[in-house]
């Protein structure tokens, strides 16, 4: 992985609607908030403005641990994208 | 189990196989007096649809994780002797044990409701994925209920904690 980009991962139907699993993006120097990189993620096109929209219920986590729009995002870092949680 | 850490968490394609789940703790040390458990099992029907199987996504890593960590918030919460968590992944079928919890203590009391809190945070502080596949072949992602919000909801009214492992709206 270079040192600029995050790995974002995509789980349930969020998976799905985007075709991917995995994949790694740049990062660019103004998304140090997982706020600013769903901001980012909202420009990337038509699905992306859809599943992204603010209205959206989806979650997320960085590093593997549940994230608000406040955390953190640094180059290196996994950030992973999912619907709510319906486990049990 | 010799050696095997008493607190523990299984996430699994295999069957849960009840039996070497129960030897963990039965006979138990003497110390115990009571054995918790819940069984969750795979309804065969969903919003009036008969049900062929269900199909479990989680966030390898991540998943186990979270789980240790409501063992862990479980464990500050009563005095615990033992826990074990096994959830199964991939297709299941209708009957099937889904998601197994088993909580001891020294008496039944913190036994019972520690195994009811692990079960109640882990439907909505665990990252699982429901995929519901009907008996027509069409599919559908079970939505989050928010009946299970308001139970897991009700461990945090009581203990009055900050709840550190509940997954925030992502906005």
């Amino acid at each position: 992985m270079s040192s600029t980009s995050v790995r974002l991962r995509y789980f349930a139907w969020l998976r799905e609607r985007l075709k991917c699993e995995s994949e790694e993006i740049a990062l660019p120097p103004e998304v140090q908030t997982v706020g600013d990189l769903i901001a980012l993620q909202r420009r990337r096109g038509p699905e992306f403005a859809t599943l992204f929209a603010p209205t959206s219920v989806i979650r997320a986590a960085v590093n593997q641990n549940f994230a608000t729009p406040n955390t953190p995002v640094g180059p290196g870092d996994e950030v992973a994208f999912f619907p709510p949680v319906t486990g049990g | 189990m010799g050696g095997a850490s008493l607190f523990s968490v299984l996430v699994s394609e295999a069957p849960i196989a009840l039996a070497e789940e129960l030897a963990r703790f039965a006979p138990g040390d003497g110390e115990a007096g009571g054995l918790g458990l819940f069984l969750g099992l795979v309804r065969g029907e969903a919003g009036g649809k008969a049900l062929a199987a269900l199909s479990l996504e989680h966030y390898p890593g991540m998943t186990e994780r979270a789980i240790s960590g409501i063992l862990e918030e479980a464990r500050t919460r009563w005095p615990l002797l033992g826990g074990r968590i096994v959830h199964r992944v991939g297709r299941l079928a209708p009957g099937e044990p889904i998601v197994l919890v088993i909580a001891t203590a020294a008496h039944r009391a913190p036994a019972l409701a520690a195994t009811h809190f692990l079960i109640d945070w882990l439907k909505t502080r665990a990252p699982f994925w429901k995929k519901e596949i009907y008996a027509d072949g069409s599919e559908a992602w079970v939505a989050a209920r928010a009946e299970d919000e308001e139970m897991a909801a009700r461990w945090q009214a009581l203990s009055g904690a900050p709840g550190g492992v509940a997954p925030a709206p992502a906005r």
